[in-house]
This record gives structure tokens, C-alpha cells and sequence, in this order.
């Protein structure tokens, strides 16, 4: 478990201070995937780095199951990030070694692990990430996700428990960005590690994460579940980075919503109610006509979800509305 | 036919003096290095904002680097004629023109280090420490390899600004094909002397920077 407990964050430019964290507590259990997601500049980066110190705290504690991490002597500090692992945006592999050494890298600095240890660990995780045919290649041969690959093999050396990941498919491609997400998903569910990332694209969010945290200014401004805070987002920075995810333009969507006619709802569907025959029967129930002005059918993580914007002409509105609800449907009155 | 045009050339002496550039060459390149690669790291280490961070140390360092830098070597091969003589015994031949040569060659080549290191990628630096690594690590782990094609670029660099600062030093009475130069082909007017020791010179200088490229792509990853 990670506990940030009034954690503040400030650097001294010339004569002033500039803070980069306002005081901000949060915690973030064992076994999860922690969103953290924000423009940049707003203090993701500096916030993941608080974790394993690479950013000592201004003021505030960070407990890491319920040790002080700023309190740890030299020594401790470096074991104990052997136990944290980390991933970067332009994958800072060592150009100079091979992808197998990069990998054993950790491990020799450890200096606890014996040379067969080390060769058997690094074999294991070449196939954990499908590289075995590019052990002996050095990092200006590989793509962008084969080398991203290399720097989850080199992050999972020392059987970490804590998995950072800075902006780890920024620098990526869609598709391989997927294909990256979904083994950082098969690590957090097969090695029951806890991952915290960050991210300025809300999509990366709804893929992996189970709770997310939204930045903005050197604060928190929201925090919750993925499926409430991608759902229904409250805070005007949470709305942009969803509008922006589902390619939504606000200006569009308001123009279109003026030309419909009746009232306008917006159905939120989750889990099993995706899926239900529900508007036909509501329709004939209550006599009301709808028409469908937009709409999208996905996955948060592995909760399927529909939201739709419907305009509403004729019959009885409440009497829809209330089999709606009854059938587990969030309904919106957006007219 | 070559020898009416090289009358006054003496095959035996351009040899022992060829040799004696060579040993010049080499003692004071190893030197330079060995001097030069510690004081370039810990200026690299002790500047602004990087891993240990020291404003006074860095100043000193750099300010002796500098004074040694900015004497030209002329000046400071007489400078030091004391201090050769306290180190070697003599401040003549071969022996007394090494430390002039590691005075000029270090401060040079640990700057080529300093540059070569500010090159690596910061964010390796910050991946090694965030692998729990300690400074030893980071610099012999990662600084060090990565920096590697720079700094063999640096040392071939070095090598070669030391043969002409060799050559130089055959005005002090030096030895070398330098001091072959200025005492025969300058001062008796023996231009067939003066070009085969220049031509020498020329060549020694292409092989050093050939066998420094090769090193330096035979090293390089990127």
C-alpha cells in the first residue's frame, strides 16, 4: 500500500519558491492499477518520482506499507528501490549493453544474485515479454515497443512489488501502445504487482486502470473509481481529458442537441445492462419516441459500458424514465 | 636518385627520433588519461545540477583546469622547467618533456570528458539510481559505458593535439622529430630534414585518428 499523507512538493527557482505539489493525501492499495492522469506540468511526474524518492518531499510522509520512505538511510533507500520498479516515457535503456544485459542490469547492482540466477531470471523474462529472438541485440536495433519490452523486463528484474510507469505509451504508436497496456494488465493480474501510472491520455486510463486520480496545477482535483470518474466526471479538467478521449468536439454536440427536438437524456450503461434489449421495450411501454444522437459501446478495464444521448418526443417521459432506472440505468436530463 | 635529394637526411637519427615521439606521445597520452578521466568525471559529478552537486569544488577545479588550459604550451613548457626537474630529474629529452605534455594534455582531455559526459542521457541516469544504484555504480554502471564512443573520440583528439605539443617541445631541447626539425631542418636550413619530418608527423597523425574512428564506431551503439 502506498500512502502519500499531506505530501508537498516545492523547487526553489532563483529566489522563489515554486510549488509542483500542493499538499495532497492519497493511498493507493496493494494489487491496483493507479491512474494518474494530467496535462503536463501538472505535477504527475513529480508525484510518481515522490514514491521512490527520486523527488525528496518538501513536507508530508510517504508510507510505503507503513514505512516512511523519507526516513530510510542511503542504504535502505537504494534496497528499498530495488522493490520498485520503473518505466519511462523514451525507455532509458543503456545504449553500450545488449538487451540481455539491460535486462540483468538491476540484478548485478543488486549484487545479491548469483551469475546462474541472474542468466535463468533474464531468460524467464525475454519470454515473459516475447523477446527471446532479441537477447543479444542492443537497443538501437529494436522498435519503439520492443524497447518499451525491454524496459518492463529490466523493471521486473528484482521482483518488485510497486511497478511505476511514467508516461510508459506516450512515445508509442496505437497499436503498440495496446499491445504495451496489455502487458502491463497480465503482469498486474498474474503477479499481483501494484502499478502506478501516469499519463496525459484519459484512453490509457479507461484500459488499465481500476481507480485514477486527475491532476491539474499541482492538485488532486479528482479521484475515484475509473468507471465513476470517466463516467461522470465532475471537475471541468476530468470533462476535457474524457471529451478528449472519445474524440468528442463540445461545440458539435451542442449544436446537434440544439436541433433535436422533446426532451434530451443521457442513458449510462454498466456492466451486465450493456447489453439488455432495453430501449425497444421502454419505447412501447411508455409510448415515447427516441431517437439516438450519439452514442458509443466500450470497456472500462473490463467492465463493458454504453452511454447514449437520446431526444424524447411524445408518451410519458417518468414512466420511461422509471423503467430505466429500475433497470440499472444512470439517466441524465441534459433538456 | 632519393639520395641526392635527401642529402643530409640520416635515416638512423629520424628513426631514434620517430621513437622518441612515439614514447613522448605515448607516456604522456597515458598520463593525460589517467589524470584527466578522474578530474573530467569529477567535474562532470560536481556541476550544476547533477548527482553530487558542489558550486566551490566545481569552481576550484574548473579554475585550475582553465589556468592550465589558457597558458599556450610554448609558455608552459618553460614554466614548468622547475617543476620537470623535481618529477624527473631533468628537464631535458624524452623523460623532461613528459610532464609539460601531461600539464597541457590533462586539463584538455578532462574537459573532452566532461563534454562527453554531459551528452549521456539524463534519463538513464535517473533510471540506474532509480534501480537502487550507488554514484560508484552509476558512473562506472552507466556513465562510464555510455560515454565510452566520446570519450575514445576524446583520447584520440588528446593524442594528436600531444604530437604537435611533442614537436613543440624539441625548443627546450625536447627530443623527437620536433627537436630533429628546429635543429636541422630550421637552424643548418636542411629542408630535405624539415619535410621527412613533417611528413612523418602527417602520417603519424592520420593513423592516430583512423585507429580513434574505428575505435570510436566499433563502440558505438546508437
Amino acid at each position: 500500500m502506498i500512502e502519500f499523507d499531506q505530501v508537498q512538493k516545492s523547487y526553489q527557482v532563483e529566489d522563489r519558491e515554486v510549488p509542483a505539489l500542493h499538499p495532497t493525501s492519497l493511498t493507493v492499495e496493494t494489487g491496483e492499477v493507479f491512474g494518474i492522469v494530467g496535462h503536463s506540468g501538472a505535477g504527475k511526474s513529480t508525484l510518481v518520482r515522490l514514491i521512490n524518492q527520486l523527488e525528496p518531499p518538501t513536507d508530508g510522509r510517504i508510507l510505503i506499507d507503513g514505512e516512511t520512505v523519507s526516513d530510510y538511510s542511503p542504504a535502505e533507500l537504494r534496497a528499498f528501490r530495488r522493490r520498485v520498479g520503473m518505466i519511462f516515457q523514451h525507455f532509458n535503456l543503456l545504449s553500450s549493453k545488449t538487451v540481455a544485459d539491460n535486462i540483468a542490469f538491476p540484478m548485478k547492482l543488486a549484487k545479491i544474485y548469483s551469475r546462474a540466477e541472474i542468466r535463468c531470471r533474464v531468460d524467464e523474462l525475454l519470454k515473459r515479454v516475447g523477446l527471446e529472438a532479441h537477447a543479444n541485440k542492443y537497443p538501437s536495433q529494436l522498435s519503439g515497443g520492443q524497447k518499451q519490452r525491454v524496459g518492463i523486463a529490466r523493471a521486473l528484474a528484482c521482483r518488485p512489488t510497486i511497478l511505476l510507469c511514467d508516461e510508459a505509451t506516450s512515445a508509442l504508436d496505437p497499436q503498440t501502445t495496446q499491445s504495451v497496456l496489455r502487458l502491463l494488465a497480465d503482469i498486474n493480474r498474474e503477479l499481483g504487482l501494484t502499478i502506478v501510472l501516469i499519463t496525459h491520455e484519459m484512453d490509457v486510463v479507461r484500459r488499465v486502470c481500476d481507480r485514477v486520480a486527475v491532476m491539474d496545477a499541482g492538485r488532486v482535483v479528482e479521484m475515484g473509481p475509473v468507471t465513476d470518474v470517466f463516467l461522470h466526471p465532475k471537475h471541468p479538467t476530468t470533462r476535457d481529458f474524457v471529451f478528449e478521449s472519445e474524440s468528442i468536439d463540445r461545440d458539435e454536440l451542442q449544436q446537434d442537441l440544439q436541433q433535436a427536438e422533446g426532451r434530451i437524456l443521457r442513458l449510462t450503461f454498466r456492466g451486465e445492462s450493456t447489453y439488455k434489449p432495453l430501449l425497444g421495450s421502454v419505447a412501447r411501454e411508455s409510448g415515447v419516441d427516441f431517437s439516438i444522437l450519439s452514442g458509443r459501446i466500450d470497456h472500462i478495464k473490463d467492465t463493458p459500458y454504453g452511454q447514449l444521448t437520446l431526444s424524447l418526443v411524445g408518451g410519458d417521459l417518468g414512466v420511461a424514465m422509471q423503467a430505466l432506472e429500475a433497470a440499472d440505468v444512470h439517466v441524465e436530463v441534459l433538456r | 636518385m632519393m639520395e641526392d635529394l635527401l642529402t643530409n637526411v640520416d635515416w638512423s637519427e629520424i628513426g631514434w627520433a620517430s621513437r622518441d615521439t612515439l614514447v613522448m606521445v605515448g607516456m604522456s597520452l597515458l598520463f593525460s588519461v589517467l589524470i584527466g578521466l578522474p578530474v573530467g568525471v569529477l567535474l562532470f559529478l560536481t556541476g550544476k545540477r547533477q548527482l553530487l552537486e558542489q558550486p566551490v569544488a566545481y569552481a576550484i577545479l574548473s579554475f585550475v583546469v582553465n589556468v592550465l588550459r589558457s597558458v599556450p604550451f610554448i609558455i608552459l613548457l618553460i614554466v614548468m622547467i622547475p617543476v620537470t626537474v623535481l618529477i624527473v630529474g631533468t628537464s631535458l629529452g624524452v623523460a623532461g618533456a613528459i610532464p609539460p605534455l601531461v600539464a597541457g594534455g590533462a586539463p584538455f582531455f578532462a574537459r573532452l570528458v566532461e563534454t562527453s559526459l554531459r551528452e549521456v542521457d539524463r534519463g538513464i541516469i535517473e533510471a540506474t539510481q532509480a534501480m537502487g544504484a550507488s554514484v560508484k555504480q552509476i558512473i562506472f554502471g552507466a556513465l562510464l559505458p555510455e560515454a565510452l564512443p566520446g570519450i575514445i573520440a576524446g583520447i584520440t583528439v588528446t593524442a594528436i593535439t600531444l604530437v604537435s605539443y611533442a614537436a613543440m617541445s624539441g625548443v627546450v631541447g625536447g627530443g623527437g622529430l620536433g627537436d630533429l626539425a628546429i635543429r636541422f631542418g630550421y637552424q643548418r636550413f636542411q629542408t630535405d630534414v624539415m619535410i621527412i619530418t613533417v611528413a612523418l608527423l602527417v602520417i603519424f597523425v592520420q593513423l592516430l585518428q583512423m585507429l580513434g574512428d574505428r575505435l570510436v564506431l566499433y563502440f558505438s551503439r546508437k
